[in-house]
């Protein structure tokens, strides 16, 4: 049995590396060095971070030939609870200073970089039926709406903007991220919520943003960093370079992201 | 308060067709051996067994196509059923409480019932902490509590030990006799069955075989199954004035007949011996033992030859004839004790 | 005790408890009482306790009917009704929640009528969560009651029958009284599920203190910020829940 089945499972293998390896790397950097054998490395980065880090790992997979990079998105608070548990990351992307600060704190990470910065819009449905154009409006007696938890970033930003602007709104939610703070305004349940630009960005037109200036009083940083007990410490090293880099920048402004 | 029914129930390689009758007062046993069809039958009449066919008229009213909830008719079961969770008065009071009665009026009633069937002093004992017996008392109260117009009992003392069922039976015959309606009684077991009934209906693979009074079918038995259960050897022969011949044995009976009939007597008529009997009686064949067991006090010796016949002897004689399986002996047939009737 | 069963359930055993000692060891113990005085703490618990019961009770009053059909009916596709019974069981909870919005939500199927017509909403209040823990809870309450049905001896309901009890009659003082253990095995296994519900309640309900949140919407909402906190929610809806299910446990083998 055990036979039979060892040239089919071969043969898948073969099948599955030569789907991530012999792929043709379209035109940018070569190969790394000492990418001789297959290398993997493990990214936990914030929730905010799935579109734009998916995009930057397989760039880094092509240009390290034999490279598997492996993300976990979650939580930020969360990822940081991991990490200092002992979970094998290589690099933490955060989403806010305070969690990355819990992770420096245990000494698993030093000098972190600000790679980017989210701003708040006011997300409305498509038809905005409660008729939103300010942060103002989010005061009205019969508009729901919905905020991320104060414990979360994007909840924090929130306080800090209404309390910037001097509008006092009761939230009928409070969500636990802005992904589901987002879900309540594409199904309609709330008439408004106060999520990042690039939620709104990465909900392809279901939700629209509403800009307002109070928003730069609430900006949020992104910080990253290679991780001290990283097992793969040059890919990780590798790879905030890359966030850091231009090419990390034009992905992450096209996503919406300021960067610094 | 009669019961006139025509039973019929079709199930793939199963038909029951049966034809029941019961007068006010009566008590009628269904008789037969197991999967004959004897529950099957009361199950229709209880209306949980739905007819195929027939029909069931009590007092000349048809209800075989009412619920078995509007039928009124009182079903003990055979394991009697109690509710477990209802004190014993309230199992009673379950249904006159259905018949629209008042809690307090209902447990009146049922208080009645169980005072009448002795139990007053349990009346608030769960069905768990009843003995057999208690719980099949329980269990006709509850039955009775409805003033069902026909009473049915399934195998009302087949769960009992055999020292409680004697007490019971005694005790469930006064009982139906105080009954005014008719009463229908399933059962496997004769001497129930005779104890209790007026009438028996034999019944054997879903047909009515024989009906009649105890005495009547306990003497004159017309199948193997009920010639068993009485206790007797039964054959079936042509018969010539005193003379019946079956098959290649000839007996002489006291009754002078022509015509297809049937022989019965019981084995304790026949007697073993290891030579010829002088004074030759007149039924005496050579027979071959095919096997011999206990039979209450006696020994029962299971023979064949012209006919297949079962003996009845003592112990003592068993031992003094040194009975062993496989040898020959003469067996004669008292001819006094030899009845012959009409098949 | 013959050994094969022994050391399995020993290591059962330790696997379900262990985790338990974790939190225990971990626990902030000089901080606690303070921490238990914190109103929001107490508006949690007791939104939680309030929610789950009245869950409970919608779970008892649908599921065993709904449990009374699938064991005691012939319908025509009853293995696909089982099917269907337990697909709160296999879903996500958060994806239940969203499929309640898409039905009960301001925009939903049944919602936008409701909406419309009494101006009734329920995402984001109390009613919601109950609805959110119902949804999820209510399989172990069909299950339970089914198995217990189809255990149950149906010619005791015929005993009734014959004593001129009708169907109704039958089932609420014959059939209910026999699988009332069954019920309330189904009823405990519903609450402490409805307890601890989070995914469905968080989605359809939201997160709002005093009126949908609830201690696991707390105990995750912590996990954020203050670990310690956390694990102090959960000790304590940890214990709420033992001591209730002791409880009731010692009062049904007292009157057993």
């Amino acid at each position: 049995m055990l036979t039979r089945l060892f040239p089919a499972v071969a043969a898948v293998l073969v099948a599955v590396s030569c789907l991530t390896a012999c792929g043709s790397s379209p035109g940018t950097a070569a190969p790394a060095s000492g990418s001789g054998g297959p290398a993997s490395l493990t990214v936990f980065a914030a929730a905010s971070l799935t579109e734009t880090f998916t995009e930057l790992g397989r760039r880094f997979e092509s240009a390290h030939s034999g490279t598997e990079v492996t993300f976990s998105f979650g939580s930020s608070a969360t990822l940081a609870q991991q990490i200092t548990q002992g979970a094998p990351a290589d690099v933490f992307a955060a989403a806010s200073p305070a969690t990355m600060k819990t992770v420096t704190d245990a000494g698993l990470a030093s000098a972190p970089a600000v790679f980017a910065r989210n701003t708040l819009q006011i997300a409305v449905p498509e038809d905005n039926p409660a008729k939103i154009e300010s942060l103002g409006d989010l005061a009205g007696p019969q508009v729901k709406v919905a905020l991320c938890a104060e414990q979360v970033p994007c909840g924090a930003a929130a306080v800090k903007a209404l309390d910037a602007a001097g509008v006092e709104v009761t939230p009928v939610t409070l969500e636990q991220d802005a992904k589901a703070t987002l879900t309540k305004v594409r199904l309609g349940e709330v008439d408004a919520a106060l999520v990042y630009r690039t939620d709104v960005i990465a909900s392809g037109g279901k939700v629209r943003g509403i800009d307002f200036p109070e928003a730069n009083q609430a900006v949020n940083d992104y910080p990253i960093a290679a991780l001290t007990e990283a097992p793969a410490a040059d890919l990780a090293r590798q790879f905030v370079d890359l966030v850091l880099s231009r090419e990390g920048r034009d992905v992450l402004t096209t996503a919406g992201f300021q960067v610094p | 308060m009669s019961l006139d029914s025509h039973l019929v129930v079709e199930r793939p390689g199963f038909r029951l067709d049966v034809e029941l009758r019961a007068a006010a007062g009566e008590v009628v046993a269904l008789l037969g051996p197991n999967g004959a069809g004897k529950t099957t039958a009361l199950r229709g009449l209880a209306g949980l067994t739905p007819l195929s066919g027939g029909r069931v008229e009590l007092d000349g009213a048809e209800v075989h196509r009412l619920p078995a909830e509007r039928r009124r008719i009182g079903v003990v079961f055979q394991d009697y059923l109690l509710f477990p969770h209802l004190s014993a008065l309230d199992n009673v009071a379950f249904g006159p409480r259905c018949q629209g009665l008042r809690r307090a009026a209902a447990r009146r009633v049922a208080a009645e019932l169980l005072d009448r069937v002795g139990l007053a002093d349990h009346a608030h004992a769960r069905p768990a902490h009843l003995s057999g017996g208690q719980a099949q008392r329980v269990a006709l109260a509850r039955a009775l509590a409805v003033r069902p117009r026909l009473l049915l009992l399934d195998e009302p003392l087949a769960a009992l030990d055999a020292h409680t069922r004697l007490e019971i039976r005694a005790e469930l015959r006064r009982h139906l006799a105080a009954f005014d309606g008719a009463t229908v009684l399933v059962t496997h077991d004769p001497l129930d069955a005779m104890v209790l009934a007026h009438r028996l209906v034999v019944i054997e693979n879903g047909a009515v075989v024989q009906t009649g009074t105890p005495s009547e079918i306990a003497r004159h038995p017309r199948t193997d199954y009920v010639a068993r259960l009485v206790g007797l050897n039964l054959y079936r022969g042509e018969a010539e004035g005193n003379h019946v011949t079956v098959g290649e044995a000839r007996f002489s009976s006291a009754e002078r007949l022509t015509g297809p009939v049937f022989v019965a007597f019981p084995p304790s008529a026949v007697a073993l011996y290891r030579t010829r009997p002088d004074g030759s009686p007149r039924n005496l064949w050579r027979a071959t033992i095919d096997g011999i067991e206990r039979h209450g006090d006696n020994v029962r010796v299971h023979l064949h030859g012209p006919i297949p016949l079962a003996a009845d002897v003592t112990p003592s004689a068993a031992a003094d004839l040194d009975l062993t399986p496989g040898q020959e002996i003469w067996a004669a047939v008292k001819a006094t004790e030899t009845h012959a009737y009409p098949a | 005790m013959p050994w094969p069963l022994l050391v399995p359930a020993l290591a059962g055993l330790a696997f379900l408890v262990l985790p338990l000692a974790g939190l225990l060891a971990r626990a902030p113990w000089q901080s606690l009482p303070q921490r238990l005085a914190e109103p929001r703490v107490l508006e949690a618990l007791r939104l939680s306790l309030v929610t789950a019961t009245i869950a409970t009770a919608v779970c008892l009053l649908l599921g065993v009917p709904l449990a009374w059909l699938l064991a005691r009916t012939t319908l025509p596709g009853r293995r696909v009704l089982r099917a269907l019974v337990t697909v709160p069981l296999v879903l996500p909870p958060v994806v239940g929640g969203v499929a309640l919005l898409l039905v009960l939500g301001r925009r939903g199927l049944a919602g936008q009528w409701l909406y419309d017509a009494f101006g009734v909403s329920l995402p984001f209040t109390t009613a919601g969560v109950v609805l959110a823990e119902a949804f999820v809870a209510m399989p172990f309450l069909v299950i339970a009651v089914e198995g217990a049905l189809r255990a149950a001896d149906q010619r005791y309901e015929e005993a009734a029958a014959t004593l001129g009890a009708s169907r109704w009659t039958v089932f609420h003082r014959v059939t209910l009284p026999m699988v009332a253990p069954g019920v309330l095995a189904g009823a405990v296994l519903c609450w402490a599920r409805a307890l601890g519900e989070f995914g469905a309640t968080i989605t359809f309900a939201g997160n709002f203190p005093g009126r949908t949140q609830t201690m696991p919407l707390a105990v995750y909402l912590a996990l954020e910020t203050d670990p310690d906190a956390a694990i102090v929610l959960s000790l304590v809806l940890l214990a709420v829940s033992v001591i209730v299910l002791a409880g009731l446990r010692d009062r049904w083998t007292g009157t057993a």
